[in-house]
């Protein structure tokens, strides 16, 4: 798979937010995740996830006549297990805690 | 199936012989599952066939303790590989039991999608936490196994 349309699908804020919706939730449905995507059409949505799904960020899987949503992880180990050696690990870890306690959860989540 | 917990997919540049291989030869297996330079390398053992056992065993363990097991359910060589998941404690408990689906498909330019639909985790809170890191690295050490024949680049120890 191509690595330049991982960074260009995350490149976006309302695709990141896709993603955040699914990593609280997996397998959602369109309408579902519509709900939480205020202002924004049906038809935005389809094209955000479109473009997640071309970038392997998202798989679908269909359940009767549903279409759910996953977030597919794959692609972002990848990324990781590339740049970030082992050693490293429990440090960044660590880091990340401490930003956590200190700015709390959803800071810069955007 | 019911509604899945976890679809991970991942295309790798490979045959889907290869794949399937990946999956149920204990051989390739102990090369990727677990990162071996850790020194715990798993493997799974079974003969694949239909309501026969399987187990995800300790390679560096004369007992060969198994962390999971479970019942083949479905077996197509080179398509789809359907498993039952269960702690050894529960082998005998289907209502404790999650559902592991490989499904191996050509795709265009040579590539092989692996999809692992992972369900009924929600049986087994502690298992569903602990699974869900586990895939993307299995899958992702596959990948570079069968592109590359190493399963992970060389990197320093854990301190």
């Amino acid at each position: 798979m191509d690595i330049d349309k991982v960074f260009k699908a995350l490149a976006d804020p309302t695709r990141r937010r896709l993603l955040d919706l699914l990593h609280r939730a997996n397998g959602q449905t369109l309408s579902a995740l519509c709900e939480h995507m205020d202002n924004m059409t049906r038809q935005a949505v389809t094209q955000h996830l479109q473009q997640l799904e071309q970038a392997n960020l998202v798989a679908v899987v269909w359940q009767g006549r549903e279409k759910l949503h996953y977030l597919n992880p794959v692609p972002l180990h990848e990324i990781h297990a590339r740049w970030i050696a082992k050693f490293e690990r429990s440090r960044l870890d660590a880091l990340r805690d401490l930003k956590r306690t200190l700015e709390g959860d959803d800071h810069d989540k955007t | 199936m019911t509604k899945p917990d976890f679809v991970y997919v991942t295309y790798i540049a490979t045959t889907p012989q290869k794949v399937w291989q990946a999956l149920i030869d204990t051989d390739v297996t102990r090369q990727y599952w677990v990162d071996p330079s850790a020194g715990c390398a798993r493997v799974n053992v079974s003969d694949w066939k239909p309501g026969s056992r399987w187990e995800h065993r300790r390679v560096v363990d004369d007992a060969n303790t198994a962390d999971i097991v479970g019942k083949v359910i479905e077996s197509t060589p080179g398509r789809r590989l359907v498993i039952s998941w269960a702690r050894p404690t529960e082998a005998d408990d289907d209502s404790r039991h999650s559902r592991v689906a490989f499904d191996i498909e050509p795709y265009v330019d040579g590539l092989v999608r692996l999809t692992v639909t992972h369900a009924d985790l929600e049986r087994d809170p502690q298992m569903l936490a602990g699974v869900s890191g586990g895939w993307p690295k299995v899958l992702s050490n596959l990948k570079t196994l069968l592109e590359t024949g190493h399963a992970l680049p060389h990197s320093a120890p854990a301190t």
